[in-house]
């Protein structure tokens, strides 16, 4: 971890959505941040504009993949970026999926929207040592088709033999949409998991992250199996300026991965 | 997995047992519709394989998809409440086989034993509610920039 940005290029800019792109970044000489894991987030550095928080989407041995949501300035400045361009990086940063503790479990994975992009790397790593784990449920949701992440690698993972099941739903259909329409939590109904030997991985608006987890704790898991990534103002990342403290918890240093033990009390108050 | 909506956790066994006698296996191709808004709610199903989607007729385009039903789901809840019209479309967007009821002789039936009765207007309520609230989080338009609907 490193509290100066190093200097990444960008080698790569895939287009994913009409506001969504993903960065594939490498460092630009011999320096390099410590290797992330599945979960963690780096602070991505437009120069002249600031500085955000973004999940690693990808990690592969040389370059990361940061998928950026246009919403803000720093985020539009970064989602204009083009080949060539630099970006300051700091990191990694917080807890990590840590998927490695679920051996032997069933696994379910539920992405809401942009927060398909911090449970791409856990999904790939899970496939990656299928054998350590049990059935493996991937279900998706977008606001409409046109918001799909990472659509060709969904349509892939949909008839993938490691997956258990994988499901998409849109909340609004469009012409040529053939897939489910409803909210992610209809999808659980069809997903094949035992409750008592579940870790399950939540990740998207927090509305969907509690209705999710409230399903799942309904159906038998336990509050300290369902990890969920919250978000927060991030900004010096290191668990100084408290601009992301949640209750007792400061999320850039004890999250943004929590347990749905930790995070139910603090998402059920009205104001913290 | 269980759900509270689907008929085996919202129904006791005794009153489910006798609900399903008055089913019928039927099947239908993708494509078909089930039924369309505004015409009599005389029938109701349950899913067993496939998808059903349920649309919203606008004047002038093709009807929008509201919202997609699998395994164990009820397909229709007008046939339960006066004046017995449906609210939407229905369509099978693949292959279906269901389990076909007669909603007046269910409705006889609910209404010769006050519990039968009883348990299956907590079954079709539950089924309503469970989809109210998934309307309601849908209505926030959570996947907006800050999930906020703004």
């Amino acid at each position: 971890m490193t509290d100066v940005p190093l200097p990444y290029r960008v080698i790569r800019v895939n287009r994913e959505t009409a506001d969504t792109v993903t960065l594939v970044l490498a460092p630009t000489g011999p320096a390099t941040l410590a290797p992330f894991a599945p979960g963690q987030f780096a602070m991505v550095y437009a120069f002249g504009v600031g500085e955000i928080p973004v999940s690693v989407s990808r990690i592969d041995r040389h370059a990361l993949r940061h998928t950026i949501r246009s919403v803000g300035a720093v985020s539009a400045a970064l989602c204009a970026l083009r080949p060539g361009s630099r970006v300051g990086l700091r990191g990694p940063f917080g807890t990590g999926w840590e998927l490695g503790r679920a051996a032997g479990q069933d696994l379910l994975v539920v992405a809401g929207g942009i927060g398909l992009a911090p449970l791409r790397p856990l999904v790939l790593d899970a496939l990656a040592a299928r054998h350590r784990y049990g059935r493996l449920n991937l279900l998706v949701g977008a606001r409409s088709p046109g918001d799909l992440l990472y659509a060709q690698q969904l349509r892939f993972w949909t008839a993938h033999r490691g997956l258990r099941h994988c499901a998409v739903t849109v909340d609004r259909s469009a012409d040529g949409w053939w897939g489910h329409v409803g909210l992610v939590t209809t999808l659980l109904n069809h997903a094949e998991f035992a409750p008592d030997s579940t870790t399950a991985y939540l990740c998207g608006p927090e509305v969907m992250i509690r209705a999710t987890a409230r399903d799942l704790v309904h159906r038998g898991l336990s509050a300290q199996h369902i990890r969920v990534s919250l978000e927060r103002n991030m900004r010096c990342a290191t668990g100084h300026c408290g601009h992301c403290q949640l209750g007792g918890v400061l999320l850039c240093r004890d999250g943004p991965v929590i347990g749905w033990d930790r995070a139910d009390p603090l998402l059920s108050v009205r104001e913290l | 997995m269980t759900s509270t909506t689907t008929l085996a956790a919202a129904l006791p066994a005794e009153h489910r047992a006798r609900l399903m006698r008055q089913a019928r296996e039927v099947s239908f191709p993708a494509g078909t519709r089930l039924f369309e808004e505004g015409r009599r709610a005389d029938r109701f199903w349950i899913v067993r394989t496939g998808t059903v989607v349920l649309d919203v007729h606008v004047p002038g385009r093709r009807a929008p998809v509201v919202e997609s039903l699998g395994h164990g789901e009820l397909v229709g809840w007008s046939w339960h409440f006066t004046p017995y019209v449906w609210q939407l479309g229905a369509e099978a967007t693949s292959p279906v086989r269901a389990w076909e009821f007669d909603a007046a002789e269910v409705r006889d039936l609910c209404a010769a034993d006050a519990e039968f009765g009883r348990a299956v207007a907590t079954w079709v309520g539950r089924v309503v509610a469970h989809r109210l609230h998934a309307t309601r989080i849908r209505l926030l338009d959570l996947y907006a920039p800050y999930g906020s609907g703004s």
